[in-house]
């Protein structure tokens, strides 16, 4: 469970968010959608102790984010995996190697590296591609190997900050099918976007931010997409069960 | 050990990408160990010199021709009467022409027309304490069958203040080698850390400790510093023999170099372990300053 309880981000003089409260249940995909500035990011960027709140408390399950200890922040970001829009590969890196990195921060064995990062390549559809350098994939190939380096430790929670901001409208598809099979495999998605084809078309709970704060959220009891939603997270609760 | 084979890796293709930041701190830390190499081989020979004049006998008195050899016991026990007196010998007409025909057995030219006639007979006293030498000179002095007294006392006063003032400059130059390579390196990673910049905020996004993130920098700074030791010391040497033989002639008999593989050993040993500690503060402080970590 996520939970955001009174969380306010000021810079200087401006909100970037105020006064916003948002409970995110496990499994749960959200759309956080409003104009760039109204404070997705920020959003996002509490969540991994990127920055900390001036008010509030932002939870993870049992950990206080907010409050946590310089240590742990690590540990955090282990159970988060972050996909950007401007992809944050390393150049110099193969794409094998670039899903394989988060495996090496962990100290894991060459062996298992090598399996799980082709697991990982294999449920993006990027098996050919492993030896190729980031300079030589499309924009849909990049992201997708994005997707790949930040499922590879199949974290609870996967945030998404405008992932189809730079794609096609097809590789853009691509990417949010391969988001709802990263969602159906039991991690929570919070995908930040303004992008309407794509939130109007999809069944997720859609949280609206304008000028730091919730002005709209589709999880409100009776609407058609929650009880849709509702039902699909307890599918997936059965699976992984 | 995976991981620090990992960070090892890291690290060296971090090298191999900036080789003219590498060769910039490389440079610098090698003048610091090669200087610090001198000086010390300088402070052994010093020392050498030093020890050698102190074991020398170290007041001569040297005798007039008509000495018979009571005389010459009665100057020996007079003299030895005095406390800090180790040592008396009596060095006759014969032995001081072996002596010195010893000395300057490469020399033909002096060893011509010199018989042990010319050559006084001598009474050579040692003593454990520097500051007696006067007042064995002066009990010398007094003795009526001296005709002239040399001690080496000034020698060795000059020797040791020469040496003391070779040893302050040499300090403080190395010092100021040392600190300018802290400076360098610093600097050279903190460059490195700068090209790494994307890399490094990858790493804290999926999760890297600061140790991980902070590690390969620190491998790369003992690196420079364990490289800079090792040129240093295979510069000197190779250069070694073909140095110390002119300067060995300039100081004989004084066996002035180190010859024994086991000092050169441990003066690498040293420079290494100060390598050790000068590349990975001059890398922590850098990953401290720039890092944010």
């Amino acid at each position: 469970m996520i939970q955001f309880s009174g969380v306010s981000k000021k810079y200087y003089d401006n909100y970037a968010l105020e006064n916003l409260d948002l409970e995110i249940p496990d499994g749960e995909f959200v759309f956080l959608i409003g104009h760039s500035g109204a404070g997705k990011s920020t959003l996002l960027k509490l969540l991994i102790r990127e920055e900390v709140p001036t008010a509030g408390k932002v939870m993870v399950d049992e950990w206080d984010v907010s409050n946590l200890e310089e240590k742990h922040i690590p540990v955090l970001r282990r159970k988060v995996g972050t996909i950007f829009q401007d992809f944050k590969l390393l150049p110099q890196r193969t794409v094998f190697e670039n899903v394989a990195f988060p495996l090496e921060v962990m100290g894991l064995e060459d062996s298992d590296i090598s399996e799980t990062a082709n697991e990982a390549l294999k449920l993006v559809n990027l098996q050919d591609k492993a030896g190729h350098f980031p300079s030589q994939l499309s924009g849909g190939e990049a992201q997708r190997t994005s997707i790949a380096r930040a499922v590879v430790l199949r974290p609870e929670i996967v945030l998404a900050d405008e992932p189809t901001g730079n794609l096609d409208p097809q590789s853009a598809w691509e990417v949010m099918q391969l988001l709802t099979k990263v969602n159906s495999l039991g991690s929570t998605v919070i995908m930040a976007t303004h992008n309407l084809d794509i939130t109007s078309s999809l069944p997720h709970r859609r949280v609206q931010i304008e000028k730091g704060k919730i002005v709209k959220d589709s999880r409100q009891k009776g609407t058609k997409d929650q009880k849709e939603e509702k039902e699909r997270l307890t599918e997936t609760k059965e699976s992984k069960n | 050990m995976a991981q620090i084979n990992r960070l090892t890796k890291t690290a060296t293709k971090r090298i191999q990408r900036n080789p003219y930041n590498a060769l910039a701190a490389i440079l610098v830390m090698f003048l610091t160990f090669f200087v610090g190499a001198i000086f010390i081989l300088v402070s052994l020979a010093s020392n050498v010199i030093i020890h050698y004049y102190e074991t020398r006998p170290q007041v001569t008195a040297f005798l007039k021709d008509d000495t018979s050899l009571e005389q010459i016991e009665e100057i020996k026990n007079n003299v030895s009467k005095i406390p800090s007196v180790t040592n008396t010998k009596h060095i006759s007409k014969e032995e001081a022409l072996e002596i010195y025909r010893e000395r300057n057995k490469n020399e033909p030219a002096l060893l011509e027309f010199v018989t042990a006639d010319i050559l006084p007979a001598s009474v050579e006293v040692s003593g454990n304490k520097i500051g007696d030498f006067e007042k064995i000179a002066n009990a010398l002095k007094s003795e009526p069958q001296v005709s002239k007294v040399v001690y080496y006392q000034e020698i060795i006063d000059t020797l040791i203040k020469v040496t003391s003032t070779v040893r302050l400059v040499g300090f403080i130059i190395v010092s100021f080698l040392l600190l300018t390579s802290v400076v360098v390196t610093l600097i050279v990673v903190g460059l490195n850390i700068s090209l790494h910049k994307e890399e490094i905020e990858i790493m804290k996004l999926v999760g890297a400790t600061k140790a991980y993130v902070r590690t390969p920098f620190i491998i790369e700074g003992i690196a420079y510093g364990f490289i800079s030791a090792l040129l240093a010391m295979g510069i000197l040497i190779i250069l070694y023999p073909f140095i110390s033989p002119a300067l060995q002639k300039q100081f004989e008999p004084i066996p002035l170099l180190p010859s024994d593989p086991l000092v050169f050993l441990l003066i690498l040993g040293a420079e290494m372990f100060l390598g050790l500690l000068i590349g990975s503060f001059g890398a922590w402080v850098a990953t401290r300053r720039y890092l944010e970590i």
